[in-house]
């Protein structure tokens, strides 16, 4: 902390406050990898939406499925997993999968190995948010569609995936964008098995730097670029998209 | 009806806000005896078996050991020392801070952290190395690491002099801890642990892993253990009095023998105050 | 609903359920055995790694249960900090004055948008720069700090959502008697919006204790999940025993909160007298009118 402060007013003589901020800025681009911590966030958070909007749907078909013991599965993979930290589950990954079960997901470094592990934490936890949000998007689909479906024949995948799901998803893209928002912000965990993110590189800036203020601002600010605009957006499709009743 | 429930909200919200300033008493209890006023205050670490290690019974291990010897030359008995938890990347804070009096927490001297702070001592001569598994021979030398899965902890300067010199090339893990690394080093998912070999003995040694793991007895630093204490203190003399005494009358020894011995751990003699090896 | 999915079962459609359990079954029982067999194998399942749960208090006093006080401490003092800001600033973002109002808007935005942890590890560096909290409770300032932040702006919604979600004829009657707005508030919505979001409000304390769980694993505040590291080094590397006692804990605890919040959900819900409206207790995550206020996605409850 000393250097810092002796280092503060050196900067301060050179310029007005802006000017001097943006030279900083300028030197955190150069010195660290800013950009690249973002894309590893980014690259995060679009590899485990694919993966738990898929993983989700399964666990909603079997949620309201005709097999007991699926149901019975889904339902308390999802009561289970709702009530584990993030943080837990993401450790758990390295130290259970990697290191005791010898999953390395085809890795061969460190860096691979746990980014891969990152985003299969992320899937399995955020899956059971989407399978409750898909779920409750499969309740506002009207009785009638449903057994329309199994009138003209259809059996329960048919009913499902051609008119039931489609409906469904259709309402919950309001629900479905907050669970995207909350993984974007939910990659940051994965700082804790050394996932070189925008949380890890803010943790080390701010141990080798003095201005706090500086640093937090541009992580807050890179956040709120990644996080409203996928909210405003997906706002206006949702409102588009939804079955107007 | 309705009243009833608002009661009972209400009801809800002032217990937890009572629980809250109980919590927020607690708290001011804590920073009056912080104070001063008779206790001295230990930064250590609590999770290294051998050095300094939480226990159901209390603390043990070297570090202990020396830094209950060095709070008694310096007038406080057992009961008057406030052990802390100094993690690696905190120690420089907690000293200039005042959170802590002096820090015996395998704390090594090098020049970037006598610029922050002062060490007493040295007390202790270590040397990085690598705990790798008992059956593997193919880590003979520091180099062949380039092409192994290092892990450490994140903070510690054994993961930067790998990064930096010893083997560029490794892949190196970090967590917080170093038993996370153990599992892997067992399971063969990481090929060598490197840290002081005096905390790796400590982890060799333990009961679970007697014949599992060796050391590579490479000595690939000099690590001089000191005494962090603030910068200008003046505790820093009289704590290199303590520590020569220490060794004069025999405890050092003791304390060695009684934490290293079952560990097997070729410890270095004692070390002179003041001379320290790069 | 679930059931007008699929027809009442015939012979074939039974015997292919019972084929789907069977193959189903088969898959789960091979994963779980596989990983017991590996985890034995390992030495994982070894009785001396679990011993010290099971048999002696030691484990329990020295390490888990004062890390599960520090996380029960950083939960509630968050919760009983956040609620008042979340409420005032729930209240704001509904005032008739744009002044008022649209900061109070920015602010909650600002706040959701970033990660609890970012605010965190701002937090810690914070409070030790700029003041003179020892390093005992720095950590815990911390999390806290990071926890009220988003979790105040969190609770500005449910508030908003609470209030939004009250039938318009209860603030028209208000006013059609002449109370002022600021009675209105008081006397007329908030009281019932309390009622109404308590489930909610209890699961929001869900999300807070799990949040905790990040101050132990990065920033040394010593809570349930860092009594891992001093205590699997204790006992021999147990960091999967240790691990799985923790997280149990953890699941139970918040298993516990989740079913008080749905009691309370279904019994407001069946009181008669209610207004009607009362806010489901989902987590953040899914709950639109917890967290998509904002994004246009309505505040229905």
């Amino acid at each position: 902390m000393p250097a810092g402060c002796a280092a503060l007013p050196e900067r301060r003589a050179r310029g007005p406050p802006h000017a001097e901020a943006r030279e900083i800025v300028f030197d955190f681009l150069q010195g660290y990898d800013l950009l690249g911590a973002f894309w590893v966030t980014v690259q995060l958070t679009l590899l485990s939406a694919a993966g738990s909007l898929v993983w989700g749907t399964v666990l909603a078909a079997m949620r309201v499925g005709p097999v007991p013991l699926m149901r019975g599965f889904a339902n308390a993979y999802v009561n289970i997993v709702r009530n584990i930290p993030l943080t837990v589950v993401i450790l758990f990954t390295s130290l259970g999968l990697f290191q005791t079960l010898s999953i390395n997901l085809g890795g061969q470094r460190f860096e691979t190995i746990n980014f891969r592990l990152a985003v299969l934490g992320l899937v399995a936890y955020t899956a059971a948010f989407v399978c409750e949000a898909i779920r409750s998007g499969i309740n506002t689909v009207p009785v009638g569609q449903a057994e329309a479906a199994r009138a003209l024949g259809l059996n329960f995948t048919q009913a499902l995936t051609l008119v039931v799901l489609p409906q469904a998803f259709r309402s919950v893209v309001g629900p479905l964008t907050n669970v995207l928002i909350a993984l974007t912000k939910n990659t940051t965990v994965a700082a804790a098995i050394g996932v070189a993110e925008a949380a890890l590189l803010m943790k080390e800036m701010i141990e080798n730097e003095a201005q706090l203020l500086l640093i937090s601002a541009i992580f807050a600010f890179g956040f709120v670029c990644l996080t409203l605009p996928t909210g405003l957006i997906l706002g206006w499709v949702g409102k588009k998209a939804a079955v107007k009743r | 009806m309705k009243l009833r429930k608002v009661t009972a909200a209400s009801a809800v919200v002032l217990a937890l806000a009572l629980s809250a300033t109980a919590c927020g008493s607690n708290d001011k209890k804590d920073e009056g005896s912080s104070g001063g006023g008779g206790k001295i205050k230990v930064g250590i670490k609590f999770d290294q078996p051998g050095l300094g290690q939480k226990t159901p019974q209390g603390y043990t291990g070297f570090d202990i050991d020396v830094a209950k010897y060095v709070a008694k030359k310096l007038g406080y008995d057992e009961g008057q020392i406030e052990w802390k938890e100094s993690k690696s990347g905190d120690r420089e804070t907690m000293l200039q801070r005042g959170d802590v009096d002096f820090i015996a927490a395998t704390y090594s001297i090098n020049p970037e952290r006598e610029k922050k702070v002062d060490f007493a001592g040295p007390y202790l001569l270590a040397h990085q190395d690598v705990l790798i598994r008992a059956d593997d021979d193919s880590i003979k030398s520091p180099a062949d690491l380039n092409s192994k899965k290092l892990c450490s902890v994140t903070g510690s300067t054994s993961a930067q002099n790998v990064r930096d010199k010893l083997a560029p090339k490794a892949d190196l893990q970090n967590y917080p801890t170093y038993s996370a690394c153990l599992g892997g080093l067992q399971n063969k998912q990481i090929d060598a642990l490197t840290t002081d070999d005096s905390i790796l003995a400590g982890y060799a040694s333990q009961e679970q892993f007697k014949g599992k793991f060796k050391l590579g007895g490479f000595k690939m630093t000099n690590e001089n253990y000191g005494i962090g204490v603030k910068k200008g203190s003046d505790l820093k003399d009289k704590i290199n009095k303590a520590l020569e005494e220490m060794v004069a009358d025999g405890s050092w020894k003791k304390a060695v023998e009684a934490n290293f011995g079952p560990a097997n751990y070729k410890y270095e003699p004692a070390p002179k105050i003041g001379d320290i090896k790069s | 609903m679930s059931s007008v999915l699929y027809d009442a079962q015939g012979p074939r459609a039974k015997r292919r359920n019972v084929l789907y359990t069977v193959v189903f079954l088969l898959a789960v029982v091979a994963i779980g055995w596989w990983m017991f067999r590996t985890l034995s194998d390992k030495g994982q399942l070894d009785w001396e790694k679990w011993k010290p749960f099971f048999s002696g208090s030691e484990a329990w006093t020295t390490y888990i249960l004062p890390g599960l006080w520090n996380t029960l401490i950083a939960a509630v003092l968050s919760v009983v900090i956040a609620l008042p800001l979340g409420a005032v600033f729930g209240i704001a973002r509904l005032s008739d004055h744009a002044w008022i109002r649209v900061p109070a808007g920015v602010i909650v935005e600002f706040f959701r948008a970033i990660p609890v942890l970012i605010l965190m590890i701002f937090g810690v560096a914070l409070f030790s720069q700029y003041t003179s909290v020892n390093s005992d409770d720095r950590p815990l300032y911390a999390v806290v700090t990071g926890l009220v932040l988003y979790n105040a702006s969190v609770l500005a919604e449910i508030v908003r959502a609470g209030i939004l979600a009250l039938p318009k004829g209860q603030a028209e009657a208000a006013q059609a008697i002449g109370l002022r707005k600021t009675q209105t508030m008081t006397s007329i919505l908030l009281p019932q919006a309390v009622t109404a979001m308590l489930p909610a409000i209890v699961s929001q304390l869900v999300v807070i204790v799990k949040d905790t769980a990040l101050g132990g694993a990065l920033l040394t505040f010593p809570d349930l999940l860092a009594a891992v590291g001093p205590m699997s080094s204790y006992y021999g590397a147990n960091t999967i025993a240790s691990f799985t006692i923790v997280a149990l804990i953890f699941v139970l605890l918040n298993f516990a909160l989740t079913s008080f919040a749905s009691w309370l959900e279904r019994r407001l819900r069946r009181s008669k007298r209610s207004t009607g409206a009362v806010l489901a207790a989902e987590d953040e995550e899914i709950n639109p009118a917890a967290v998509g206020g904002g994004f246009g996605s309505g505040a229905s409850a």
